[in-house]
């Protein structure tokens, strides 16, 4: 950091500023018909209020801020949630096979969540606080059967998760036969993940807590170095190692869990970013790797949203694109690197 | 002055003691090498040390203190842990690495500063890394990084340093090196250094006092020309070796006399 190359410094402002062009295109996409130069006067005349002002009807302004703008912000914020979260529980389990998906974190928040909708229509923020719950308790199945000895091995961490994931998406089959017939719809669809039947609610409900946990995973970028040399030397080193691991457990937990409860479960982006981050900028320095991975996250899951309701008549599940794009994207990884993914 | 006191130290793993009774104490300045076969409790006792392993009794008194009512963060300030090196799984630099040394001294939500990177500089000066600084630690020789994990604990400024077999897997010279550099490190700072060794001779050429180990007992503590002789290495290694004297240094090697040398 004290001596950063100016090519790292050059890709590091190119990622830090890349988010507000991908912000401003994805403003101009959608299916009613709105001329880009008319968006994005409407979109101003409005943040520039009174000084800039533009004529326009309160349909095209609805266009703008009632459907764009809150699932272009839910989109980044979902991009966030799952990048960083990759990316810390990458470094925490010394594992490059590892995000919340892989984890059986998303299965598990995945149930919570639908249980909620399903059958706790009337309680609010049911789907929330169940995601998170359920959630927590798959990431807690599959570390309790990988670890032995007090490791956790990569094979034995993946393969946990695969079971956790099996075992909670049963539960999910079971939850959707017993949905109303008028639910269900509504849950197979929200299930694919999709960013479609969001508003301003799902940005307000999970907007806090993605929010508070990256804030908490920024500030321990750094310790998440230490963490990463595994458990003794980091003990050795000086950190509380069960103290720490715990709060950026729950960080990612919580704000994973709150995408998920609003937006359905979209996989891959958790592999994908923080290896394709660690790939450019060259380094496995969290201080730079988590708010890259920020960064990069929002921005690609933008563009899948933007893909998913643009390139058919119809709304694609944004979950499909992420998988389309992230699923080959790791199997070259995997096949160039030779299983050595971390270079 | 005494730095280190451990006191009737048993641990046991599975109700099986791996460790039964050891005393020893280490002073300012004062290296000291537990030499002893595999499995005679060295690794179990630089642990225990270090508090990462609980001992069923006995006590650790680092600084006057037991090990166990330290802090964590509190006792990396007193203690510097050279682990056996190993395969790191990422590729941080050097200087990332040695830097990591500092985090007892920072908050949970602090980053390392301006002070802490020039104490993580001076700490990679010292074992003379410089070149290396910005080099992956993957990527550099197993000395090189027995080296970079010598820094690393220099940077978190302890009174005490373990090292847990520091000549494992190096070649001859960088042996050497690195107990050279130890053995520096320890007079011009007055650090207490605990080391566990394979070689007796490197005991006889670079340790104040040597604990010989066997069954995870200390069988003798003393000066090591005291403590490493034919009877006491023949009785633990089962070997029979001929003591030599060269300059004044008492060394040993395998005896001739009984064709343990053949060629």
């Amino acid at each position: 950091m004290a001596s950063t190359p100016v090519w790292r410094r050059g890709r590091f402002l190119f990622l830090l500023l890349l988010p507000i062009p991908a912000f401003f295109l994805s403003l101009l996409i959608g299916a009613y018909p709105l001329p880009p130069d008319v968006a994005l006067n409407i979109f101003f005349s409005k943040l520039l209020y009174p000084i800039f002002q533009y004529p326009s009807t309160p349909v095209q302004e609805s266009v703008i801020f009632d459907l764009r703008l809150p699932r272009i912000l839910l989109a980044m914020l979902g991009g966030i949630a799952l990048s960083v979260s990759g990316a810390s529980l990458q470094s925490l389990f010394k594992n490059p096979l590892v995000d919340s998906y892989i984890l059986g974190v998303s299965a598990g928040a995945g149930l919570g969540a639908s249980i909620g909708i399903a059958f706790l229509p009337d309680v609010p923020g049911s789907p929330q606080i169940l995601s998170f719950a359920f959630g927590f308790l798959a990431f807690l199945i599959s570390y309790y059967v990988a670890k032995s000895k007090g490791e956790t091995p990569v094979v034995s961490l993946v393969l946990a998760g695969v079971i956790v994931t099996a075992l909670f998406s049963a539960g999910l089959s079971i939850i959707k036969f017993f949905t109303d017939v008028n639910r269900m719809a509504g849950v197979v669809y929200w299930l694919m993940g999709s960013l479609a039947i969001t508003g301003w609610s799902a940005v307000l409900s999970s907007a806090p807590f993605i929010i508070v946990s990256f804030v908490l995973i920024y500030l321990m970028r750094w310790r998440l170095n230490v963490l990463s040399m595994g458990d003794e030397e980091a003990k050795s080193l000086g950190v509380n190692v069960q103290r720490d691991r715990l709060i950026i457990l729950i960080a990612t937990t919580l704000m994973v869990s709150a995408f998920i409860s609003v937006a359905g479960v979209i996989g891959w982006v958790g592999l994908v970013i923080p290896h394709t981050i660690r790939m450019f900028i060259g380094t496995p320095d969290n201080r730079l790797i988590v708010p890259m991975s920020a960064c990069l996250g929002s921005v690609f899951l933008l563009l899948a949203d933007d893909i998913a309701r643009s390139v058919t008549s119809f709304e694609l599940p944004v979950g499909v694109i992420t998988t389309l794009i992230g699923a080959p994207f790791f199997l070259y990884l995997l096949k160039r690197r030779g299983g050595n993914v971390w270079k | 002055m005494e730095v280190v006191r451990i006191n009737d130290l048993f641990f046991s793993y599975n109700g099986d003691f791996t460790i039964e009774g050891v005393t020893i104490s280490v002073g300012k300045g004062e290296v000291v090498s537990l030499l002893g076969p595999n499995g005679s409790g060295k690794t179990t006792l630089i642990k225990c040390i270090n508090a990462l392993l609980v001992p069923k009794h006995g006590k650790v008194i680092v600084a006057g203190r037991d090990v166990m009512n330290y802090s964590r963060t509190d006792l990396a300030k007193m203690i510097g842990y050279v682990p056996q090196s190993h395969e790191p799984s990422f590729p941080f630099t050097v200087s990332d690495v040695v830097l990591m040394g500092r985090v007892a001294h920072l908050d949970i939500f602090q980053q390392p500063s301006r002070s802490d990177y020039a104490k993580a500089d001076a700490a990679i000066k010292t074992v003379g890394l410089e070149r290396l600084r910005d080099k992956p630690y993957t990527q550099i020789s197993g000395g090189e990084r027995q080296l970079a994990l010598i820094a690393r604990a220099l940077a978190q400024e302890p009174l005490v340093l373990i090292l847990d077999e520091p000549t494992a897997h190096l070649d001859f010279k960088n042996q050497i090196q690195t107990l050279q550099i130890i053995r520096k490190l320890s007079r011009d700072r007055d650090i207490a250094v605990i080391l566990s060794l394979h070689d007796p001779n490197h005991a006889l050429l670079f340790t104040d006092k040597t604990a010989l180990m066997n069954g995870g007992r200390v069988v003798a503590f003393d000066e090591p020309g005291k403590v490493i002789n034919r009877d006491n290495i023949a009785r633990i290694y089962g070997i029979d070796v001929d003591v030599v004297s060269h300059r004044g240094h008492a060394l040993i090697m395998p005896s001739i006399a009984s064709n343990a040398c053949l060629r």
